[in-house]
């Protein structure tokens, strides 16, 4: 039995940690990043195979099925059509029908195009699809793409692999004040304190994928987001001091020795 | 006969299915996807989708990603 578990779409995770399989030194170091995790769910893309040289090793090879679930991203999609098309071919490869949810608005900043992301869940909603939608800190959008049926919301720290930490936190916590699905801080988390930072904030979970490939020792960073995840959330529940303008001792006040310049009428000690 | 695989000509000798196109390019159809003029094939289906000339195919797997 799982205490404090994360649950989405009536599916339970004991790991509120999501990682990527992206920019890898290798698939080895994936697999190894993954273990020290503790993610239970990762995702990948969907790209064209090469047909002309298949000698390529399999991604999936290097995952372990046992313990991770496979999430499909419609990464690198401009348009609602195109990232449809992309969540249903992602779906026929048979594991399940589960979408993290990518339309792109702008090349630079990879922010998300949001009029075409609410169509696009509204569609696959529609289809039966579990729809994780990947968008902005704005919840405005995020109770919009909820009430279309997304099974969570995902909502950016920061741009995608931009390591900038988590840009609006009162935005986060606004979202997650008013959502009743899932929030998972996805997007511009570069090192543990800013996932720390998401969990306590009240974030569900945290999905990352450079912040822990293109670490200089991806193994090391993994161990570290996880016990950040872990720390985060532990915090958020332990419920925190609020904060002061001005100090608050923390020792008593009652019970001090007499100072001495008072003693000695003015003399202050050597 | 020429189609558009993976948004490139290529030549196959006449209609086939998309389980034959598969294993004439060593594919392993378990790990793939396909799309037959956008529309994407459920795998029962690969047996009886036809391959005709001018189509488009593409075919897709899982790669990393964030």
């Amino acid at each position: 039995m799982i205490s404090d578990p994360l649950v989405i779409a009536g599916r339970t995770f004991g790991s509120r940690l999501v990682v990527g399989t992206g920019k890898y030194p290798s698939n080895a170091v994936m697999a190894d990043a993954h273990r020290a995790s503790g993610a239970e769910m990762v995702t990948v893309a969907v790209r064209r195979v090469n047909v002309s040289d298949k000698s390529k090793e399999s991604l999936i090879d290097y995952i372990d099925r046992d313990r991770i679930f496979i999430l499909p991203n419609t990464a690198g999609c401009y348009t609602a059509e195109d990232a449809i098309r992309t969540a249903r071919l992602g779906r026929e490869v048979g594991l399940s029908n589960w979408v993290k949810l990518e339309v792109i608005g702008d090349e630079r900043t990879l922010f998300p195009d949001n009029v075409a992301l609410l169509e696009a869940t509204r569609v696959l909603v529609g289809e039966g699809f579990v729809v994780l939608p990947y968008t902005n800190d704005d919840p405005v959008i995020c109770r919009k793409l909820e009430e279309a049926g997304a099974a969570a919301v995902m909502p950016l720290g920061a741009p995608i692999g931009s390591g900038l930490g988590i840009q609006n936190p009162n935005n986060i916590r606004i979202i997650k004040d008013q959502a009743r699905v899932p929030v998972i801080v996805d997007a511009g988390v570069g090192t543990a304190s800013d996932a720390a930072i998401a969990m306590e904030l009240g974030a569900d979970g945290v999905l990352m994928n450079t912040a822990i490939a293109l670490a200089t020792d991806p193994v090391a960073m993994a161990s570290a987001m996880k016990l950040a995840v872990e720390a985060g959330r532990l915090a958020y529940r332990a419920g925190r001091i609020p904060m002061r303008p001005y100090a608050s001792a923390s020792s008593p006040v009652d019970g001090r020795i007499t100072p001495v310049a008072v003693a000695a009428g003015g003399r202050a000690g050597a | 006969m020429t189609i558009r695989l993976n948004g490139e000509p290529f030549e196959i000798a006449g209609p086939v299915t998309i389980s034959a196109l598969l294993a004439e390019l060593k594919i392993d159809s378990r790990i793939v996807a396909v799309e037959h003029n956008v529309v994407v094939v459920k795998r029962q289906q690969y047996d009886s989708t036809m391959v005709r000339e001018g189509d488009e195919i593409e075919i897709v797997r899982f790669v990393g990603g964030g």
